[in-house]
């Protein structure tokens, strides 16, 4: 890939600057993702603006302050956060071609994404036992709903994480595996971007009224 | 031009999510360390801030939006790794009507609903009229 010197004339005045050809392919790969993942939080925010209509339609029933345990929600934030973590030493290992690393770096992520859906599920269970499952109250519908479209990210992510190991372990860091860790990262990472606004909005800022 | 390495190093810009160009493995590690410490900080600070009574209570909300959007981009400069720099414009651009577009969708929302059930009648007086 060369470096074309472009000469052009701005208001009579020539500019000259340096052109060294299309964005690579990884580029417009990471691009491209990118716009999904902008796409992906813009439906989040229409089920955050949904819970946040309906936070106070309980129908009588438990609000969040009765409900939410903050001790579980830490550590879920702390296994999220860890999986994070390593899944960009994930993507040094990847850049570096360092197959071990990559392999031992996707499985802590996957274990600390397992756990956090364990705890996930256990809570969504108990709360369907205590009677406040999501047919309760018009809440805890849209509580289910914004929490639970997050869990199923993360079981997607999870999937989509164990598939990048088969790939690696199979093709090795071809061009085209290294551009989907790249996209594989970026998901991950926006996950844990959600679950801020999920544990501020929900479970935080739901306790403390 | 096979080898991904050279083009990440001879391209112009950066995608998101993929490292500065002149990075060594050591200097990308501690970007993720650096991140990972600010994250903890300021989740812990948001967890302490919402179970204390040492802070001012009618604060505490404020406080928690503030730490939750710091975090917010505390990720998305050391995690996914956009900057302002030169080479980053799309990705940013695209950030920017992203965050456009959420900020409309809950405000709105919010601000539409509000309207609505300040101005509908209330429920018993609307039962009254119906029988």
């Amino acid at each position: 890939m060369s470096t074309i010197a472009l000469t052009e004339s701005h208001h009579g005045a020539t500019v000259t600057r340096e052109w060294s050809g299309p964005a690579s392919k990884r580029i417009v790969t990471g691009y491209g993702f990118w716009i999904f993942i902008l796409s992906d939080m813009i439906m989040f925010s229409a089920f955050f603006a949904t819970y946040a209509v309906l936070l106070g339609q309980t129908a009588g029933g438990p609000t969040g302050h009765d409900l939410f345990d903050l001790r579980n929600v830490a550590i879920e934030t702390a296994f999220l956060l860890a999986s994070s973590f390593t899944c960009g030493m994930a993507s040094i290992a990847a850049d570096t071609r360092n197959t071990t690393s990559f392999q031992l770096a996707m499985v802590v992520t996957c274990a600390f994404g397992l756990g956090f859906l364990v705890l996930e599920g256990q809570e969504f269970a108990s709360l369907v036992l205590r009677g406040a499952g999501p047919t309760r109250s018009a809440f805890l519908s849209a509580f289910f709903t914004l929490v639970g479209c997050h869990g199923l990210h993360v079981s997607a992510g999870i999937l989509w994480l164990l598939t990048m190991m088969a790939q690696v372990f199979t093709k090795g860091f071809r061009p085209d595996i290294q551009r989907r860790i790249l996209c594989f990262a970026l998901f991950w990472h926006a996950l844990d971007i959600i679950w801020i606004a999920v544990f501020t909005v929900v479970y935080l800022l739901g306790s403390a009224k | 031009m096979s080898n991904p390495h050279d083009e990440v190093a001879n391209s112009i810009d950066v995608a998101p999510g993929d490292e500065h160009l002149e990075g060594s493995i050591a200097q990308r590690v501690i970007g993720y360390l650096t991140g990972l410490g600010l994250a903890i900080l300021l989740t812990a600070t948001s967890f302490f801030v919402a179970g204390t009574d040492l802070v001012w209570q009618p604060s505490i909300p404020v406080a928690l939006v503030v730490l939750a959007l710091a975090q917010m981009g505390v990720h998305l400069v050391f995690f996914l790794h956009i900057t302002t720099g030169p080479d980053n414009t799309n990705n940013v651009l695209a950030l920017a009507f992203g965050v456009l577009i959420v900020v409309l969708v809950i405000g709105g929302s919010l601000w539409i609903m509000a309207n609505l059930n300040h101005n509908m009648m209330p429920m018993d007086q609307l039962m009254q009229m119906q029988r």
